[in-house]
């Protein structure tokens, strides 16, 4: 995978993960596009567009459109199911996910991913493991925050 | 010095900005607090802020003077601030400038650090965004947790290691040794990676790949496992055990069992099983057949195993699923030079495509029947792809009419037919016809000696209703001045004289 966006129905961007060294201009200059492209795409159409040489897989889920770049040789069904399984993450985590979670926590949704895809590849199959991982290590967090002997200061 | 306004705080204000002047007057005040704060060095509310500067980021405003900020926040000890730090630095900063570098002591520290959640942070960044000095700096240390005994770190090893070789190719070398083991273990989560690693070395080097071919027989029976195994809660996506390693294996089975005999005999069975065993009534079940045709096409395989994997995409042709259909099409297309008959089966489905409501199902429907026209079907095909070409969007329409032309050439029964088509190309489609088209239609019709008078009497009469289309205009004024004694002499069998007006071309 090249990168990962999540975008409103309005074009609002909620989450970018970029899995290749592009500068910030090149970045918006390419979101830009794809989120017109894939806004564009009328519902009864598949979930899979080539663009520019790369394979786009996107799929809505409420307001949040999830799309991916991926390459030649990935696999594009077995995207849709990650996609999915993220969303799935998402959802256990936060409680039944909607897109004001995404945004009022989007560094959370950044570190589920991280906890999910390395590198742009699946580092975790098991649902249960990427959860607890991201459970220990909001312990850690609120742990280390409390010997710090100051009013929780978390962000 | 009141604290800085905290990061939910900071989205809600920024929310019910009514205008987009609003917004960016919202964003400078808090930027030029986030700036004086910064450079008052102010540690507490240092990761409360860089936050705030993601959070403004993503909204397409400069955040470049937080880089420094982020550095920091990953120097320090506080578990909070290295999360926030290390997301910044994967956010803000790039291999391009320099800055980047100055984190590459603070990683090394990371990967080494006594909480797993730290080294696992270190991981991810490096295997993100890490540049080639990067990680020739840092491989040393991949590498000895790629040999740890510590799932977590060691999955996370193992793709930051892809990510290492696919920066800098000649240290894929020093991970050999580490990868002996690797699918010996139980964790779904380290096999995962691990084929990924093996995968990422095999496409690069030769060698490694005729190294790794021994795995062949344990990549099998971890396969066969899957498979066979009963319900396994945790790895199970609709009755199905852990698909995305299923898919892994699949394709680095490909891999293997390309161009090599005994590879290819030795997965044979697993291919045929899993090809013929698994569940199609969901998007994950014909993820993995897809991946397994994709196998089965590319290995040494049986004759009856390819006809198999044909035969399932024939099946995801007649799925409802569109996204079915279209890998089923684009798979078509790339075996239909080497399975051609195999494919030929399945042509009136991939017709059926041409009608098809997806712009990309279409484009691939078009380009798969013009792969499959041959002497036999011309009649049949033809006739379907000038429907086609009538129908389409615009965007089709001057590939298509190429690809009818060239079909036309190849395998015209007869030079009235291929006349006849030409023309219903240019009355049609005419505008959308390539420059290149116009001399070798008149080359076609030069050749055709006993069609002169056919042709430019059709022509005519083509111009008479519609001199619209140029292509169509600029042939038939060519054989109008070269056949006009024909045509004004009526001298065609085949169709009734006709009066012959002059007609001035505005």
């Amino acid at each position: 995978m090249q990168f990962m966006l999540l975008f409103s129905r309005q074009g609002k961007l909620r989450l970018q993960k970029w899995y290749v060294p592009l500068s910030d201009k090149e970045k918006k200059k390419i979101t830009r596009e794809l989120v017109q492209t894939v806004l564009a795409r009328k519902p009864k159409m598949c979930s899979f567009l080539e663009w520019r040489d790369l394979k786009i897989v996107y799929k809505r889920y409420a307001s949040l459109y999830f799309c991916c770049a991926i390459e030649d040789q990935d696999n594009e069904l077995i995207t849709l199911e990650i996609i999915h399984r993220y969303v799935e993450l998402l959802d256990k985590y936060f409680g039944s996910v909607c897109e004001l979670d995404i945004i009022f926590n989007f560094e959370k949704a950044y570190f589920i991913l991280d906890e999910f895809l390395l590198g742009g590849e699946v580092q975790e199959t098991s649902k249960k493991n990427v959860l607890k991982a991201i459970e220990q290590a909001d312990l850690l967090q609120e742990k280390t925050e409390y010997v710090s002997q100051q009013e929780v200061l978390w962000v | 010095m009141p604290a800085p306004i905290r990061l939910r705080e900071l989205i809600r204000t920024i929310r019910t900005a009514r205008t987009q002047a609003e917004e960016r007057e919202m964003i400078q005040k808090e930027c030029a607090a986030i700036r004086s704060s910064f450079r008052e060095e102010d540690n507490t509310y240092r990761c409360r802020n860089v936050a705030k500067l993601l959070y403004m980021h993503m909204l397409g405003y400069p955040a470049h003077f937080g880089q420094l900020e982020c550095l920091k926040l990953i120097a320090s000890q506080k578990f909070t601030d290295k999360r926030i730090g290390y997301l910044g630095a994967m956010l803000l900063l790039d291999e391009r400038q320099d800055v980047h570098l100055l984190m590459t002591n603070c990683i090394k520290n990371d990967l080494n650090h006594s909480t797993q959640y730290v080294q696992g942070l270190a991981l991810c960044t490096l295997g993100c965004m890490g540049s080639s000095e990067m990680c020739r700096d840092l491989a040393g240390e991949v590498e000895k947790l790629l040999k740890t005994s510590n799932s977590y770190l060691r999955k996370k090893a193992a793709l930051c290691a892809v990510h290492v070789i696919r920066k800098v190719p000649e240290l894929m070398e020093m991970f050999l040794p580490a990868t002996k083991n690797l699918l010996n273990e139980k964790n779904h989560g380290v096999l995962h990676t691990s084929v990924v690693l093996l995968t990422e070395m095999c496409e690069r080097s030769p060698d490694m790949l005729a190294h790794f071919r021994k795995l062949v027989p344990q990549l099998v029976r971890i396969l066969k496992n899957l498979i066979m195994s009963g319900y396994s809660p945790e790895h199970d996506v609709s009755g199905i055990s852990d698909p995305f390693l299923q898919v892994r294996i699949l394709r680095l089975l490909r891999i293997l069992g390309r161009n090599d005999d005994d590879s290819s005999e030795a997965m044979n069975d697993i291919l045929a099983q899993v090809a013929t065993n698994t569940e199609t009534s969901k998007n994950v079940g014909n993820a993995i057949l897809y991946e397994t045709v994709l196998t089965i096409m590319d290995i040494k395989s049986e004759s009856g195993l390819r006809v198999l994997a044909i035969n399932i995409l024939g099946r995801f042709l007649l799925n409802n699923d569109k996204n079915i259909r279209y890998v089923a099409l684009t798979s078509l297309l790339k075996t239909v030079q080497t399975d051609h008959n195999a494919v030929q089966r399945h042509r009136s489905t991939i017709v059926d495509c041409l009608k098809d409501l997806d712009v990309s199902i279409k484009r691939r429907a078009m380009e798969l029947s013009f792969a499959l026209v041959n002497g036999n079907n011309i009649r049949g095909m033809m006739k379907e792809l000038l429907y086609f070409l009538d129908s389409c969007e615009p965007e089709f329409k001057a590939d298509c009419a190429s690809g009818i032309f060239l079909a036309a050439e190849k395998y015209a029964p007869s030079k009235r037919w291929h006349i006849d088509t030409i023309m219903r190309v240019l009355t049609t489609a005419g505008s959308y016809v390539r420059d290149d088209a116009v001399p070798n239609l008149i080359q076609l019709i030069t050749n055709s000696v006993e069609m002169h008078a056919y042709t430019v009497q059709r022509l005519y009469k083509a111009i008479l209703g519609d001199y619209s289309q140029q292509p169509l205009v600029q042939v038939a004024a060519w054989c109008i001045g070269e056949y006009g004694d024909l045509l004004v002499s009526g001298q065609c069998e085949e169709e009734e004289p006709i009066q012959v007006c002059l007609v001035t071309l505005g």
